[in-house]
């Protein structure tokens, strides 16, 4: 009877310490952010970050400043007393560039990721004949999901960033470029010259990185899809890939959903892949704004910009400056929004998983 | 003879199962041609349609024989039940003639041939797709798509790349029809196939099968999930059907053989036992093993 009750203990113990941390860590950042997010309001959305300045006036009151506001300041006020004047970096304006870089990250990731995934899922159920070699495949693939994110990231930086192999279109080709062809009817290049830190560079190594999640997820929801479909198809007389794309694929279609929108958690979240690939800790304008061209060179252009990105910033705003209680708001903020749009993503692919699961039971 | 043409006029082209296919005929063309609803029991000994001979099957790339020796006609216009215990090779043989096991990579025919109306359908100009056209299959576990009852049934001409909606509605209510299902479902079309019971579901894949008009239907127990009253009802449709198709059911239930098909064949271990007509098989059986079976002493 007692064995029975300490090993009832035990479970309990643990399963409530689980609960007990994620709570923490909930509410912990939520006292934290929530108020900075009141109190910056949408401007923490919609601005980029930029350097905080803190002073005492002639009152001997502390005053905190965004770096643009104390420059006009100072202009308009030439005489102003200013005692004590310490900056910090990036502590003041919002975390607009981090969001848009984060989410072009994820889009570019997601598009790679997704048509690749998908396609090797397929190739791996339905088509490659059952075996060794397949089994190898599927262990590599495993493997591959164990491989430090760091391990990717370098990997990325060799490959997308340095490799000069990889085309661009631009309007001034690199030097570094080992083959430049000028595009007919413009006098733009098309020049293979690698990516650099760019969003390109961060989206495929992302990519990569989550692949195996992708490919496991999409063979799993190929696999539930019943044998059946596809024998009832192939006896009307479907070729493989009709049978495929219209008896397994839409059945299949809310695992692979399910299982993309957790990839996107998961890709937003991760630091070390981008470190070296796309995110920078400080870039005054918006990818949008500085890519130049038209039609396809404006594309890109653009996807060839670097961008901050949220982890990193978390990262940055947390590690790389001195600490201080006005670097903080910045840092439970961020955290905050972070925490918000995971778990938005979370309840949307639960939401979707469910809205499915009622309109597809056989 | 030829096939019966298809409905979709731009693969009639491609087909090569037929050494001189006819040109297509337009969709609205009645089903039931004279020339199929004979060679039903007792009248003159019917036309053979499937020609098996000697045929020898492996599921491990001819390491062991599933199937061997089989040497069998199967005559046009009549239903014709495969008997056995389980695991004596008759779901695979049927399996065999719309060429199934080709679904499975190690699966292979070690020797022997395969005829339908007279060409070898593992011929090398023989296109799997198109024979599955015409030798269309009904699955021992009743298996719509999570669709409406209308795309079900329409499903075999939408992926022949039927696009006319009254081409698709006229098809599908025909074949609703034909598989005794119409008066159920007419009013309900779209919702989805998975509300029906049971017995409707099989009789729906029954008329998804027999939309796209094949020569043959192969039945691989039809019955066997379903309950006496869908399994009476579907009985009763395969005597309407074989009027118009012809009919290979594979059995586990001898009075279901006995019901409802004009030859038998009894399968054990892999061999063709015997065949005959059902009434010999069961009445006056010319081997042991036959009579043993069919009288339950084994199997």
């Amino acid at each position: 009877m007692w064995r029975d009750l300490t090993g009832y203990a035990i479970f309990a113990f643990c399963t409530y310490f689980v609960l007990l941390c994620a709570f923490y860590i909930f509410f912990d950042i939520t006292a934290k952010g929530l108020p900075v997010l009141m109190d910056k309001g949408t401007d923490f959305l919609t601005k980029s970050p930029e350097t905080l300045v803190v002073f005492k006036d002639e009152a001997d009151e502390i005053v905190q400043m965004p770096m643009s506001e104390y420059s006009v300041f100072r202009k308009d006020n030439p005489a102003a007393v200013i005692r004590d004047e310490h900056t910090h970096s990036y502590s003041a304006g919002g975390i607009m560039g981090p969001l848009v870089g984060t989410a072009l990250l994820v889009i570019v990731c997601m598009l790679v990721a997704l048509t690749t995934g998908v396609a090797t899922a397929i190739f791996l159920n339905e088509y490659a004949r059952k075996g060794r070699f397949l089994n190898l495949v599927r262990l590599a693939i495993m493997n591959l999901a164990g491989v430090p994110s760091i391990v990717f990231g370098l990997f990325g930086l060799g490959v997308f960033c340095l490799w000069p192999w990889l085309p661009v279109l631009t309007y001034e080709p690199s030097e570094s470029a080992v083959l430049v062809f000028a595009v007919p009817f413009t006098d733009g290049w098309l020049s293979f010259q690698g990516w650099g830190t760019s969003i390109l560079a961060g989206g495929f190594t992302l990519a990569i990185m989550v692949l195996p999640v992708i490919i496991t997820a999409c063979e799993e929801a190929l696999k539930a899809v019943p044998m059946g479909f596809r024998e009832a198809a192939m006896a009307l007389g479907a070729t493989k890939w009709q049978a495929i794309r219209t008896a397994v694929l839409p059945y299949a279609k809310p695992g692979i959903m399910t299982a993309s929108i957790l990839g996107v958690t998961r890709v937003a979240g991760e630091t070390a892949p981008i470190m070296f690939t796309a995110a920078l800790a400080h870039k005054g304008a918006l990818p949008w704004q500085e890519a130049k061209g038209s039609g396809l060179f404006w594309l890109s252009d653009f996807l060839t910009q670097s961008v901050q990105a949220l982890p990193y910033h978390i990262y940055t705003v947390s590690a790389r400056i001195p600490q201080s209680e006005y670097t903080e708001p910045m840092q439970s903020g961020s955290v905050f929004v972070f925490m918000l749009l995971v778990m938005i993503f979370a309840g949307l692919s639960i939401y979707l998983r469910g809205r499915y699961r009622k309109n597809l039971k056989w | 003879m030829s096939f019966v043409p298809q409905l979709n006029e731009r693969s009639m082209n491609e087909i090569n199962f037929d050494a001189t296919p006819e040109p297509a005929l337009p969709a609205e063309i009645p089903v039931m041609s004279p020339a199929k609803s004979r060679g039903t029991e007792g009248k003159e000994a019917a036309k053979s349609l499937i020609e098996i001979e000697d045929l020898g099957f492996s599921y491990d790339l001819g390491q062991t024989e599933t199937l061997r020796n089989i040497t069998l006609s199967i005559p046009k216009g009549q239903v014709t039940s495969f008997i056995g215990p389980s695991g004596c090779g008759k779901s695979t043989l049927l399996r065999c003639l719309n060429r199934m096991n080709d679904l499975i990579d190690t699966a292979k025919v070690t020797r022997g041939k395969i005829k339908i109306m007279g060409q070898d359908i593992h011929a090398a100009d023989v296109d799997p797709i198109e024979l599955r056209k015409r030798v269309g299959m009904v699955f021992q576990k009743y298996n719509p798509f999570p669709k409406s009852i209308f795309e079900n049934a329409a499903y075999g001409m939408r992926i022949q790349g039927v696009k006319s909606q009254k081409v698709l509605a006229e098809a599908v209510e025909r074949a609703l029809k034909q598989s005794a299902l119409w008066d159920e479902v007419k009013d309900r079309l779209n919702s989805s196939a998975l509300g029906l019971s049971g017995g409707q579901q099989q009789r729906l894949c029954i008329a998804r099968a027999i939309a796209v008009q094949p020569e043959i239907i192969l039945m691989d127990e039809p019955c066997s999930a379903l309950d006496p009253i869908a399994t009476a009802r579907i009985e009763e449709l395969i005597t309407d059907l074989k009027e118009n198709y012809t009919i290979v059911i594979v059995t586990h239930n001898m009075q279901q053989a006995t019901r409802v098909s004009a030859r038998t064949a009894f399968f054990y271990l892999g061999e063709l036992i015997e065949v005959g007509p059902t009434t010999k098989i069961f009445g006056n059986p010319s081997k042991k093993q036959t009579e043993d079976y069919v009288s339950g002493r084994f199997g």
